[in-house]
């Protein structure tokens, strides 16, 4: 048995329960600052060993690990660095800074890696979970805020409930298809005609589960709430690499196991994915805070990023990566930007707050009015070559109906991306925020040179995104 | 094991499974009384779902679903757990488990 194959997910394991056997020996107040910076160090680590990894299956085929699981890895370890870094400030300021947090963010981390070398619906239900439990519990962390337990309680209940379906789901495809490995339901699928009822009905509740924890809509009550509720850095977590690894089992297993079966899925997903984009474009018009209102940005995102698994197409799940890298930079930049919102010692996430931030402080000021350009599809940013290469994609493979109405909601969602802008150029200031610590303001530069050059960086990452698609569709 | 499920049928296990996931989905919507009543509900959920698992193994001779159940029980023990833990904070920030309060943010 090839067991380093996994070796990338072993490390990062060890190296969780190394460091919080580090915080438990350190004193109370310096444990955080050097459990985040061991944590940092891990993650970077464990990235460097996924790039390195070997292709193959290992574990009795449980475990896959090919381009595509790279991608997704290197991805989700990114996403988890930088809230890390993002958490380093922010967590003192709210009193959060205990060790356990880093700790939690690295254990879901390693979820969202088994998630995407799944290879069996086994291994796909515990990498869930382990990623899942632990944002319960960061959801919940500023135990003294009410707004954070609730948004833990929350996203504890209806979390939980999704998860409930998709092990429903999975028991059901397990009997109807006889085996939960992901080659032999690809065999049963195609072996069969008719597709028995029972596996039908499998399937659509394993959608559910995964679009619940994508919040796609009709999925995605918890979002606002969730997302205003929890700490910042968390709901920066949040957004970034849970859903990049839900998307990264739901391109694996539509590719591949229910992949003959594209026709009949193909309208579901077709359907979640424009009710998305509008709902998404439509309810953040009225919000006035700001977290709520890039929840609801992202469930639009999310729908976006659907598009390209609507097309059913190796084109399409290139399109679909790369909208993710493009997502996960802006978003991460743009809650770098949130959490340096802060008045005299105590957060404000009203978007009235940023009034007159081109004024107050014009270089975040700046920062920020990239990302939201970026996010509208504004032509030179990052968000517009992922718009583009998934509305390329659908258009393709013939849903000219879905790139209309996605093309349409990214132009009403402009005016909310757009009003912010407004908001902090061109109204009376209001009093200046505080200074942001130099880990918030590094997150925030990085991200926006990362979205402003991007087209720098196009080529490798489309090609990098082409040879992940292709050894999903192979 | 196998002579259980010969002489019975298949259809009374996804039955019950069927029932009990209804009523867990029932007592997390309809239920605007308790978060503990919410915690039992969701137990019901997975708890249906390992008994499909255990009845299709061993309808179908494949020791692969009965090993799921193991894990799934694993996963809900600390699922509970944490579940009761995010209550106890709630309790300790609002005074109440009552459902219809959890609603401080709304829009």
């Amino acid at each position: 048995m090839n067991w380093t194959l996994a070796l990338p997910e072993i490390v990062l394991a060890l190296s969780g329960l190394v460091i919080l056997l580090a915080g438990v020996m350190q004193r109370r107040g310096q444990a955080f600052f050097s459990c985040a910076m061991m944590t940092l160090l891990a993650l970077v680590v464990t990235g460097i060993l996924v790039v390195f990894s070997p292709d193959g299956t290992g574990y009795s085929h449980i475990f896959i690990n090919d381009g595509f699981a790279r991608f997704m890895k290197v991805l989700s370890l990114t996403g988890a660095a930088l809230s890390v870094v993002l958490s380093v400030g922010y967590a003192r300021e709210m009193e959060i800074d205990k060790f356990e947090f880093p700790v939690l963010i690295l254990f879901s981390t390693l979820g969202t890696m088994i998630m995407a070398s799944s290879g069996n619906l086994m291994t796909l239900f515990v990498g869930l979970e382990l990623s899942s439990l632990s944002i319960y519990i960061l959801c919940a962390f500023a135990r003294d805020r009410v707004t954070a337990a609730e948004a833990g309680l929350k996203y504890f209940v209806l979390g939980s409930l999704a998860s409930g379906l998709l092990l429903y789901g999975i028991s059901l495809a397990y009997g109807f298809a006889g085996t939960m490995e992901y080659a032999g339901l690809q065999q049963a699928v195609r072996g069969s005609a008719v597709l028995p009822a029972g596996l039908m009905v499998g399937i659509v509740f394993v959608l559910v589960g995964l679009c619940f924890k994508l919040s796609m809509v009709p999925f995605h009550m918890w979002t606002p709430d969730v997302y205003q509720g929890a700490p910042t850095s968390v709901t920066a977590y949040m957004a970034g690499a849970p859903k990049i690894a839900a998307f990264a089992v739901l391109l694996r297993v539509m590719a591949g196991p229910f992949g003959s079966m594209t026709p009949q899925w193909q309208l579901l997903i077709e359907v979640v994915s424009a009710a998305s984009m509008v709902f998404g474009s439509l309810a953040a018009i009225p919000q006035g805070n700001i977290k709520r209102l890039m929840a609801y940005s992202s469930i639009g995102h999310m729908g976006y990023a659907m598009i390209g698994m609507a097309a059913g197409t190796a084109e399409g799940t290139r399109g679909t990566l790369v909208y993710l890298v493009t997502y996960l930079f802006m978003n991460v930049g743009a809650f770098a930007g949130i959490v340096a919102m802060r008045r005299r010692g105590r957060a404000v996430s009203q978007i009235s707050d940023l009034s007159g931030l081109g004024r107050t402080d014009p270089g975040m000021a700046l920062a920020m009015a990239v990302f939201m350009f970026s996010m509208a599809g504004a032509p030179p940013l990052a968000g517009f070559f992922g718009k583009l290469m998934v509305f390329y994609a659908a258009i393709n493979a013939h849903l000219y109906a879905l790139a209309a109405i996605g093309i349409v909601s990214s132009v009403i969602g402009a005016y909310y991306y757009i009003r912010i802008v407004k908001i902090m150029f061109f109204d009376a200031a209001a009093p200046a925020l505080d200074r942001s610590p130099v880990s918030v303001s590094f997150v925030s530069v990085g991200m926006g040179l990362v979205t402003t050059f991007f087209v720098v960086g196009l080529g490798p990452v489309a090609t990098a995104a082409q040879a992940a698609a292709s050894a999903l569709f192979r | 094991m196998h002579s259980a499920i010969e002489g019975i049928g298949l259809a009374p296990y996804l039955s019950i499974g069927a029932i009990l996931l209804v009523l867990g989905v029932f007592g997390i919507f309809v239920n605007r009384k308790n978060v503990i009543i919410i915690l039992m509900s969701i137990e019901l959920i997975l708890l249906s779902a390992n008994i499909n698992f255990v009845a299709f193994s061993a309808a179908t001779g494949d020791l692969s679903g009965q090993v799921m159940t193991l894990f799934v029980l694993t996963i809900a023990a600390a699922e509970s757990a944490i579940g009761l833990a995010i209550v106890t904070v709630y309790f300790r920030n609002r005074g109440s488990i009552e459902v219809d309060d959890i609603t401080m943010m709304k829009g």
